[in-house]
This record gives C-alpha cells, structure tokens and sequence, in this order.
C-alpha cells in the first residue's frame, strides 16, 4: 500500500511499473484541475498535516480490507495546481475487475468528503471562492454501508 | 487545561490566526465553540452556523458533544472537499 500526500506533480506510468504483481485487474483514477468558472487559472489545495495522512490511510486499509485487494495506491497533492494538472490519483489492484472498480470508487467517494482538503479557485485576479462540498457527495457515502 | 486549536479554509481567514493556544474549562467541544464566539465577531463570524462546519479532536471526526479531557489539538474547518 502506498500512501503520498505531496505538492509535487506525479508521475502514474512510474507508479504503475511493478504495481499489482498476481493481480487479474488493476484500475486507476486520476482527478485533475478542472476549469469551473472559465477564468480559473489554478486550484489552491489547503490540508491539514498530520490528520491527512492519518485519514487517507485509514479509509485506504479499509478498501483494502473490504475488497482484498492485492494493491492499493493513493497519491494526493495539496498546494497551488494548475489547471489540467492531476490533483490525485487511486490505483486499485485485485484478483477481478469488479473488486478493483468498486474499490477505486470507495476510495474516491470517501477521499472527496472525509479527508481534509479544502480546494479555492484562483482566477487571474488571485484567491477567488472557497469549493463549496456537494450534498451528492455527501450522499455517496451512504452506498457503502 | 491548554488546548491547541486550529483552523483551516474561510474559518481561518475569518478568525485571521491559523491556530493558537486556548486555556479552557469546557468539557466538550460546544462549550469550547460558546467560549471562542463569545471573545468577539470574528470568532461569531466564523463558529456560529454549527452547520457549516465540522471538527476534529486529536485529528480524528468528533461530534460538538465530544468530550475534551484528554484532547490536545481541536481542528474547525469547513465540509471537505478532497478528491
């Protein structure tokens, strides 16, 4: 299982090389910098050092508990990221397909509304609005039980 | 009882500080959150909506009924949005 929370950019062909050895499936995400408002120039990440790790790695072994999966990776930026760049990304390993997209969106679903990152657009004027989360994301949750 | 106490996103911009140190007497984290919105409007501005935001204790989700012995760290920050 690998963990990383970075400001970095990351390289996923390099994660993926030698990930999920014995697996029949691997599956992977990757959330990227999208343009909202038609001006946004970046998102500005916010976390919460410590609690982060701690979070991610929490909701990442009971994916990987569920769902037996034979890999697990989650790597998450914080900081100032242009838009297009990846935010994040989640690789899921497991015997079968259904596990390892079931897994990958648990693991989405629980990274957007329980690990403490706050996200604010950044126009070309500097900060703008504060991301407000959604009540759908909320919702999802409840999916899994 | 000292406790540190932080704040992330529009919490802390509206607070102006992004932690600091609180002597307490509050059992929970509701009275902790009364006793900060009493100092001023800055801290009303920011803690008065309960709904508006969520807290942590020693960097794990609690509710405002969560009690505060033993607690070091007390985090306030808005919903989410990781991912």
């Amino acid at each position: 299982m690998l963990i990383r929370i970075q400001p970095e950019p990351f390289d996923l062909a390099r994660l993926l090389d030698g990930f999920g050895a014995g697996a029949g499936a691997v599956v992977t995400f990757s959330g990227l910098v999208r343009d909202d408002t038609g001006t946004m120039v970046a998102l500005e990440l916010e976390h919460y050092p410590g609690m982060t790790e701690k979070a991610v790695t929490d909701i990442a072994a009971k994916a990987q508990a569920r769902w037996n999966l034979i890999d697990l990776a989650v790597i998450h930026r914080y900081g100032r990221l242009p838009v297009g760049e990846a935010i994040m990304c989640v690789a899921t390993a497991a015997r079968h397909r259904a596990e390892a997209f079931e897994a990958a969106e648990y693991l989405m679903d629980y990274l957007k509304s329980r690990a403490p990152f706050w996200k604010r657009e950044i126009g070309p004027d500097g900060p703008g609005q504060w991301v407000a989360a959604k009540d759908a994301d909320e919702d999802a949750l409840s999916r899994w039980g | 009882m000292k406790i540190d106490v932080l704040y992330f996103a529009w919490i802390r911009e509206r607070i102006g500080e992004p932690r600091e140190r609180v002597d307490t007497g509050a059992s929970t984290v509701r009275g902790l959150v009364n006793q900060l919105i009493a100092r001023d409007e800055r801290y009303a501005a920011a803690l008065s909506d309960l709904s508006s935001y969520r807290v942590a204790a020693d960097q794990e989700l609690v509710d405002f009924d969560h009690k505060l012995e033993h607690v070091r760290e007390v985090a306030f920050f808005p919903p989410m949005t990781g991912g």
